[in-house]
C-alpha cells in the first residue's frame, strides 16, 4: 500500500457519517420537536398534562367559589351554577378538583424530583465505583423493592404520622430504587465507553468525569421514567389520601374526596365520578407523555 | 535520550466461572514485555487481534492497573506515583483511540472537548485557551466554526482529527496511538497518517503506534515491535525488520502481506492451527505449537528476548548465539 504525502487541498469533508451509537447521539432539538409533534399519543398526553397544570395555576380565576366554603346546597346535581355538583358539605366539586390539581401535581413533582435526585446519586455511585459501594446500595434498593410500594408508603406514613408532607416523603422514598437502578444500569454501560477512558487518559478527576461525561449521557431514560413515575406518584398520593393518611380535610385532595364520597355513591354519584376522572386523566396524561418520550428518545424501544 | 523504559510489564485479567463466580483462571494479556522508546521516535507495535498490543499500550500508561513490571517515563516510575501525581503526569502522556465514534463525548461541543484537557491541567487563561482551541483546529485541518458543532456532525476521519487534536492540546511528550486509523476508510487512513507524521515533525512528538496493519506501521514507524500471545517476540529498526525478519512468526506475518501485483509469485508461509488461548499459553516458546522450525528446547524453555546484533531484538532459540 502506498501513501502519498501530499496533503489534500481542502480539509476532507467526507459525507455519510454513520451514527453507530445512536442512543448516545445528541439529536438536534429541532428533530426532537418534530418527532414529538408527529407522535399522536405524546401530544394528547402533553395536552392533558398542560390542561391540569393550567387549572392548577389559574384555579382562583376559574371559579367563583372557595374550596373550603360550605353552603346549604348539599349534594346538589351538576348544574350551571355547580358544574360538577356539590358534596355533602355543599362545597363546589369543580372548585375542589381544580384546587386538588395543585396538590396532586405538587406532590408528584416534589416527590419525583426528590427520588430522582437521591436515586440518581446513589445509582451513579453504585454504577461508577462498583465494589462494596455497589453491593451496599444495590442491597438497599432490594430491601426497598421487597415491599409492595403502597404498603411501604403506609408504613412510612404510619411512622411519621398522617399528613400531606409525610405522604410526599413516603412517595419519594418508595420511588428511589426505580430511579437508582435505572441510573446504575445506565452508568454501567456509559462508563465502558471510550470517551470515559479518554477522559481518564487526559487526567481528569473522578468527580469531573462523573459530572461532565457520565451524567449528561444518562439523563434521557431518567427523564422518561420520571414522567411515568409522576403518574405513579399521583396515584400513590390519592391512595394515601383515600386511606386518610395523606392530605387532611379540608384540603381538596382527590383521593380524600373519593374517600369522602363513599357514603353517597348511590345518592350523588358525581361526588365520586369527578375526582376519579381527574385522577384517571392526570395519570393517563403522564403515561401517554412518558411513553411518547420514550419512543422519541429511544427508537429501539418501539413496538 | 530514552523517554520511556518499560521493563517486564505484565497484565493479567482474572477469569470468573463456575457456580459461584469464583476466579477460575487468568488471561495473561501482557506477559513480560520490555522495550524502550527514544525521544522523537515512532515505535510501532504489530500483531494480530488479541495479542495484547492494545492492552500493553493501556497498561503502561496506567489506564489499566498493571499486574507487574515497571515503567519509567521521563525519569518517573509511573507505577509508583500516587493517583494525584499520575493525573498530573498525564499532561505529558496522551492517547489517541481506535474508534472515533466512541471516543468523543456526544454531548460536548468540539471546542469544549479540546479545551477540557487545558482546564483540567490549569493551562492558560480562558482567553488563551480559546485561542489555543482555534489553533488546534487549524493544525489538524479543521475550520474555526467546527468548534461549535457536536461530534455526530462529523465523519469518521474528521472525528479522528478531533481525537488527535485533543491528544495534542497539552503538548504532550508521548502519544500512545491505539489503532488510530483502523476504523477509517483506506482513503482517509492515509490522510490521518500523514497528518500524524506532519505533527510529529512539527511538535517533535514521540509516538507509540499500535496497529494490526503491517503497511501502516511500516509507513510511520522508525522501529517496529511484533507481539504474539502477550509477548514481544521481535523488535528492530523498521527496514531491518521488513527486509530481514528473524522470528519465524514475523516471517509468516510478512509473507501474508498482499502484494499489489497479480503476476507476482510469492512464497507464502502458511501457519497451521490457531493462536492458543492466552488463558493456557503453551510452555516454553509461545509460538512453538505452530512453528515450522520447532525443536525440543522450544517446548521446554522460554526463549530470552535479546539482541541478535545491531539492535535487532528477538526471542527465539534459533537465533541465540551458538544456538
Amino acid at each position: 500500500m502506498q501513501f502519498s504525502r501530499t496533503k489534500p487541498p481542502v480539509p476532507p469533508n467526507e459525507t455519510g457519517s454513520a451514527n453507530r451509537n445512536s442512543s448516545l447521539e445528541a439529536k438536534p432539538l429541532r428533530d426532537l420537536v418534530r418527532s414529538f409533534i408527529r407522535h399522536r399519543s405524546a401530544v394528547i398526553g402533553a395536552s392533558l398534562v398542560v390542561i391540569f397544570i393550567l387549572c392548577a395555576i389559574f384555579a382562583p380565576l376559574l371559579t367563583p367559589y372557595e374550596f373550603y366554603t360550605s353552603t346549604r346546597e348539599t349534594l346538589d346535581d351538576p348544574s350551571a351554577a355547580h358544574w360538577f355538583g356539590t358534596d355533602d358539605l355543599g362545597r363546589d366539586i369543580f372548585t375542589r378538583i381544580i384546587y386538588g390539581a395543585r396538590i396532586s401535581l405538587w406532590v408528584g413533582f416534589v416527590a419525583i424530583t426528590g427520588s430522582i435526585i437521591i436515586g440518581s446519586f446513589l445509582g451513579l455511585v453504585a454504577g461508577y465505583y462498583g465494589k462494596w459501594q455497589d453491593s451496599l446500595i444495590s442491597r438497599l434498593f432490594d430491601i426497598l423493592l421487597a415491599f409492595p410500594g403502597i404498603l411501604l408508603a403506609i408504613a412510612i406514613v404510619a411512622m411519621l404520622g398522617p399528613g400531606l408532607n409525610n405522604a410526599l416523603i413516603a412517595i419519594a422514598i418508595i420511588n428511589i430504587p426505580t430511579f437508582g437502578r435505572l441510573m446504575r444500569s445506565r452508568v454501567l454501560s456509559v462508563k465502558q465507553e471510550d470517551f470515559v477512558l479518554a477522559a481518564r487518559a487526559i487526567g481528569m478527576k473522578n468527580s469531573r468525569i462523573l459530572w461532565r461525561h457520565i451524567l449528561p449521557n444518562c439523563w434521557t431514560p431518567i427523564m422518561v421514567q420520571g414522567t411515568l413515575g409522576f403518574a405513579t406518584a399521583v396515584i400513590e398520593a390519592a391512595a394515601l389520601g383515600f386511606l386518610g393518611l395523606g392530605a387532611q380535610p379540608p384540603q381538596p385532595e382527590w383521593g380524600t374526596m373519593l374517600s369522602d364520597s363513599r357514603e353517597f355513591i348511590q345518592l350523588a354519584p358525581w361526588t365520586m365520578i369527578f375526582p376519579g376522572l381527574a385522577i384517571m386523566l392526570t395519570v393517563l396524561g403522564f403515561n401517554l407523555l412518558g411513553d411518547g418520550l420514550r419512543d422519541i428518545f429511544d427508537p429501539r424501544m418501539k413496538q | 535520550m530514552v523517554l520511556l523504559d518499560v521493563r517486564n510489564l505484565q497484565k493479567s485479567f482474572p477469569v470468573y466461572g463456575g457456580m459461584f463466580g469464583k476466579k477460575t483462571g487468568e488471561v495473561r494479556a501482557v506477559d513480560d514485555v520490555s522495550f524502550t522508546v527514544e525521544e522523537g521516535e515512532v515505535l510501532g507495535f504489530v500483531g494480530e487481534s488479541g495479542c495484547g498490543k492494545s492492552t500493553t499500550g493501556r497498561t503502561m500508561i496506567r489506564l489499566y492497573e498493571p499486574t507487574g513490571g515497571e515503567v519509567i517515563f521521563d525519569g518517573k516510575n509511573l507505577f509508583q506515583l500516587s493517583a494525584g501525581e499520575m493525573r498530573k503526569t498525564r499532561r505529558d502522556l496522551q492517547m489517541v483511540f481506535q474508534d472515533p465514534f466512541a471516543s468523543l463525548n456526544p454531548r460536548q461541543k468540539i471546542a469544549n472537548i479540546l479545551e477540557e484537557p487545558l482546564i483540567v491541567h490549569g493551562i492558560g487563561t480562558a482567553k488563551e485557551r480559546k485561542e489555543q482551541v482555534q489553533e488546534l483546529l487549524h493544525v489538524v485541518g479543521l475550520n474555526p466554526f467546527h468548534g461549535e458543532r457536536y461530534p455526530h456532525q462529523f465523519s469518521g476521519g474528521q472525528r479522528q482529527r478531533i481525537g488527535i487534536a485533543r491528544a495534542l492540546s497539552t503538548r504532550p511528550k508521548l502519544i500512545v496511538a491505539d489503532e488510530p486509523v483502523s476504523a477509517l476508510d483506506v482513503s482517509i487512513q492515509s490522510q490521518v497518517l500523514n497528518l500524524m507524521m506532519d505533527l510529529q515533525e512539527q511538535f517533535s512528538l514521540t509516538y507509540i503506534f499500535i496497529s494490526h496493519d503491517l503497511s501502516v506501521v511500516k509507513h510511520i514507524s522508525h522501529r517496529v515491535g511484533v507481539m504474539y500471545l502477550g509477548r514481544m517476540i521481535e523488535l528492530s529498526p523498521r527496514d531491518e525488520l521488513y527486509s530481514k525478519p528473524l522470528h519465524p512468526y514475523t516471517r509468516a506475518l510478512l509473507s501474508a502481506v498482499p502484494v499489489p501485483d497479480p503476476e507476482a509469485k510469492r512464497k507464502r508461509m502458511i501457519l497451521k492451527g490457531d493462536v492458543p488461548s492466552p488463558e493456557k499459553p503453551p510452555a516454553g516458546c509461545a509460538f512453538h505449537p505452530r512453528c515450522p522450525h520447532v525443536f525440543e528446547r522450544c517446548r521446554e524453555e522460554r526463549p530470552v528476548f535479546e539482541d541478535a546484533g545491531g539492535g535487532h531484538m528477538v526471542a527465539c532459540h534459533l537465533m541465540e548465539k551458538g544456538g
